[in-house]
């Protein structure tokens, strides 16, 4: 290939584009790494130089009781919100690619509208919504908000391995005298574990991190990242940064996490293949 | 091969869920635009098109959504901007380290929107790291009070927010671009720069649809940016919103602003996907 | 050849004279408007090996689809002896098949995959192991049990479909083309030892293939499909020796194709005449090029037609050699002649006429 020149070779158009993608990456980064950096800074959130670099933040923020509670309040939101999503996302994934209905069109937009719409038309709609049928806010009505957003990510991520999966593999099972629930636990389920814990991940993360829907959910308890709202409307102190590089840490795990499962099973199959090409003599 | 009871089990609960949750909700935002609020504090349940008028002739409902859809767009430009050569950087020139520059280009996308906004405020704040940092290396010797509670600081953040979102579709496209197509192009003589105009970009076309959709219409809706960085000349529409729904107490006139949102976000995305067709080939 | 012939000619009778097992009774199939199968009718014997032959977009693989359950017939119906087939579920049907890039579930090893059938079916496990072993023992994978199918070769991969398949002892076994990803020598030791398998088993095959040699090499009968409808069903040696439509003589081997008139009991083809006892009007004849000879010093024999022409072409086949000669009316005929070279370049061609086999027109279809 031509164009996949090695680092020596820039010419002056792949130096400009390597220039700009350096700063694109700095532009992403440097407001977290600042956010990291300040949360050690003795002196408060900004002033340059930092000074006096100090653990005490982190201290402050371990015995934070409410911050911890809304931790809690937002593991379960998340839990929940996940198990739902999962729930009607997994077989609305398998409608739109298997079923004809009258009215497909539509359900497809509406599954997936979420996923673009601004989180306030959604959080809104849901409050009238409760506000009709009398219902209490609280975390219920949080995690229903996003139990039934977060249905366009799982739809599409197990939509997207559908379309990879062969159909004759469920052909086979039918063939070999597995009904079609014996199919979809042992052969369907297990062909998208991959989409599956992905959307899982990703559900999860979003929950977590989810505020314009909340925002107008919320019934006596906080989630986590309202109670930083909170607080951030009170006046702000390096915690909030604190708190930040934790959340951010645990998101970096989930991503190594997501990226590991991902490379292990691509591996996996790339090895085969390639022992199946050695065996059959196949050049390729 | 599939049975219809299969096919009635995987569509029916997804079905009921998305009609309760999704589809009444919408509808009856629809219903609340007509209604209005009594004296005492009551909704009114009497139908007429008085919440729609007000939209029409009360100035700051139509000039905050225009200036709402201008930053918006700036957004969007700035994203684009952005995201294009980084993702035809990856694509094309990155060789191996493809992936994982992809992987971090993502990686922003999972930390938090509002850690990440945040992080603009005690950056640009008077006293905020920039601020400072200018004045100890003597650039400047007052803070620079433009930097935050201004429109800059929402369309600042929000292009932070929203770049990796353009950036994922238009990287998936420029990677659909079969390799051979672009030796074919050379070895007709185009030279780099004609290649990348008369066949790479054009072939792109849908992903740059798809970015700018989603950084238009999510930073439309966006209300949390500018009530912490906005101040009072950030104000964008869904703020007026947020306050029909708090302290204002006007659901009916909230609900009908939501809808016009509803529905330029729906057009929106049915221009878009009409765009997206008409440059796909495949 | 030789092996060729005599599996035939030992099952030519045979195959026929067994109890019907499936039979397909005027099956259509449609997608929207598009017509895939039209009125098909089709008897499968107990323990025949019959093969669907026909190319891309004839519609076999739709029939085999039908047959195993994973499409509906638009009309028609299907039967199993007294039951009727077409309205079950794949899963309740006594029929299997081998995909055609083998669908082996990749998350379960050789051995799962085998027992797949019997675990749903909740066989007792000592049986399941029993049986699996015993099937993989028959397909010699034995050693590659615990392999997952990504680590085993093409070849490997094929027979643990079949296990998977024959260990639920079907009645029935679909194969739709099953050897069409394997390479060329692989391929012809597969049709040996899938051919042997099944008169080891004894369970009816539906084998569905474009290959016409495969088909000719494995089968008991042949049914050739075109366009969605049957060509002609027949033993390989009856389609071959007695082509029914000029299709089905292209198809199957080579052959010529002789527009011809007959008047009062001869058949003209251009400057070529030969004696027929025919109604008067427009024929078709298929003409094998084996069966035309060129005429060496000993002279023509008596009754045979007769030509002239110029050799134009020749392709050299291993035993034999293909040879295109030009007849002075325009007329191409192409000859197989034993490879001995050195021929002169004007040649003149005999045949019996009892070669000239009648063919129907197949007309365009879409």
């Amino acid at each position: 290939m031509e164009l996949l020149v090695s680092d020596a070779q820039f010419d002056s158009g792949s130096r400009w584009l390597l220039f700009h993608a350096v700063a694109v990456f700095a532009f992403l980064y440097l407001p977290i790494a600042v956010l990291i950096l300040y949360s050690f800074n003795g002196e408060g959130v900004g002033g340059f130089p930092p000074h006096h670099l100090t653990l005490d933040w982190y201290r402050l923020l371990f015995a934070d009781a409410p911050i911890w509670d809304s931790v809690l309040n937002s593991l379960q939101v998340a839990f929940a919100a996940m198990v739902i999503s999962l729930t009607f996302g997994v077989p609305a994934a398998l409608a739109l690619e298997r079923a004809q209905f009258p009215g497909k069109a539509l359900f497809r937009r509406l599954v997936l509208l979420p996923l673009i719409l601004p989180g306030i038309i959604t959080g809104l709609s849901l409050l009238m919504l409760f506000n009709v049928t009398g219902t209490e806010l609280s975390l219920m009505t949080i995690i229903l908000g996003h139990g039934t957003a977060l249905i366009s990510v799982a739809t599409t991520e197990v939509f997207a391995g559908l379309q990879k999966l062969d159909r004759a593999q469920e052909e086979a099972s039918l063939d070999l005298g597995a009904n079609y629930w014996q199919t979809f636990w042992r052969i369907t389920v297990p062909n998208l574990k991959l989409p599956i814990i992905g959307a899982a991940l990703l559900i999860f993360t979003l929950s977590m991190d989810e505020i314009a829907v909340s925002f107008f959910l919320i019934g006596r308890d906080n989630t986590l990242p309202l109670e930083i709202w909170g607080r951030l409307r009170r006046g702000i102190t390096p915690e909030i940064n604190a708190v930040s590089t934790i959340i951010f840490l645990f998101s970096l795990i989930a991503i190594v996490f997501w990226y590991r499962l991902r490379m292990r099973s691509e591996r996996t199959t790339d090895a085969g293949a390639e022992i199946v090409a050695v065996v059959e003599g196949d050049p390729a | 091969m599939f049975s219809r009871a299969y096919k009635a089990a995987v569509t029916l609960p997804p079905l009921i869920w998305v009609t309760a949750f999704l589809l009444m909700p919408y509808l009856l935002m629809f219903c609340y635009s007509f209604w209005s609020v009594s004296a005492a504090q009551t909704i009114e349940h009497s139908w007429n098109l008085s919440n729609y008028g007000q939209l029409l002739r009360v100035d700051v409902y139509w000039q905050t959504l225009l200036r709402s859809m201008w930053i918006a767009a700036r957004v969007t430009i700035f994203s684009l901007l952005l995201g294009y050569p980084l993702a035809y950087f990856l694509s094309f020139y990155a060789g191996r380290k493809k992936d994982l520059l992809y992987q971090l280009v993502i990686i922003p996308l999972w930390v938090s929107y509002l850690v990440r906004a945040y992080a603009w405020k005690t950056i640009l704040g008077s006293d905020g790291v920039l601020n400072t940092l200018l004045q100890y290396v003597r650039l400047t010797k007052h803070p620079l009070e433009f930097l935050l509670y201004s429109p800059f600081a929402v369309v600042l953040t929000l292009t932070h927010i929203y770049t990796p979102f353009a950036f994922l579709p238009i990287y998936a496209a420029l990677e659909h671009i079969p390799r051979n197509l672009v030796e074919a192009s050379h070895d007709l003589g185009a030279t780099p720069g004609q290649t990348f105009w008369k066949v790479i970009f054009p072939l792109s076309i849908p992903g740059v649809v798809a970015g700018a959709t989603f950084a238009f219409v999510l930073s439309l809706g966006d209300f949390l940016a500018p009530l912490l960085l906005g101040g009072p000349s950030g104000i964008m529409i869904s703020n007026i919103v947020v306050s029909l729904f708090g302290a204002a107490y006007n659901w009916p006139l909230g609900a009908a602003i939501s809808f016009c949102m509803l529905l330029l976000v729906v057009s929106l995305l049915f221009f878009s996907e009409r765009l997206e067709k008409k440059w796909s080939f495949s | 050849m030789t092996t060729t012939s005599e599996i035939s000619m030992s099952l030519a009778g045979d195959g026929l004279s067994r109890a019907t097992l499936l039979s397909i009774r005027n099956v259509a199939k449609r997608f929207g408007k598009n017509v895939v199968l039209r009125d098909i009718s089709l008897e499968v014997a107990e323990g025949e090996f019959l093969t669907i032959l026909g190319e891309s977009g004839s519609g076999k693989t739709t029939l085999l689809r039908i047959i195993a359950g994973f499409e509906t017939a638009s009309a028609g119906e299907v039967w199993m002896g007294e039951e009727r087939l077409d309205r079950e579920p794949p899963y309740r049907r006594r029929v299997n098949t081998v995909f055609q890039h083998y669908a082996l579930f990749p998350h379960l090893t050789v051995e799962q995959n085998v027992a797949y059938g019997l675990r749903v079916a909740k066989r007792p496990e000592a049986e399941v192991i029993s049986r699996v072993s015993e099937a993989l023992e028959k397909v010699k994978m034995s050693a590659h049990a615990k392999s997952k199918p990504s680590k085993i070769s093409g070849g490997q991969q094929q027979r643990v479909a079949l296990a998977r398949a024959l260990v639920n002892r079907p009645r029935l076994l679909l194969l739709d083309e099953p050897l069409s990803a394997l390479d060329a020598n692989l391929r012809r030791q597969m049709q040996v030892e899938l051919k042997s398998l099944q008169r080891e088993v004894g369970i009816s095959f539906i084998f569905v293939t474009h290959d016409q040699e495969e088909a000719m090499v494995m089968s008991d009968r042949i049914a050739l499909l075109r366009s969605g409808e049957l060509e002609q069903v027949a033993t390989p040696r009856e389609i071959y020796g007695r082509p029914a439509t000029a299709y089905a003589a292209q198809f199957i081997g080579h052959t010529n194709l002789l527009k011809a008139e007959v008047r009062a009991g001869v058949v003209r083809c251009g400057t070529l005449t030969w004696s027929a006892a025919l109604p008067d009007g427009p024929a078709l004849f298929s003409l094998r090029p084996e069966n035309l000879r060129l005429v060496d010093g000993s002279g023509p024999t008596a009754g045979n037609a007769l030509v002239r022409g110029k050799v134009r072409h020749r392709a050299f086949h291993g035993a034999t050699e293909l040879i295109r000669v030009e007849c002075a009316d325009g007329l191409v005929l192409v000859v197989r002649t034993p490879g001995s070279g050195g021929l002169l370049d004007d040649v003149e061609l005999e045949f019996s006429p009892a070669d000239a086999i009648l063919v129907r027109e197949s007309p365009e279809r879409i």
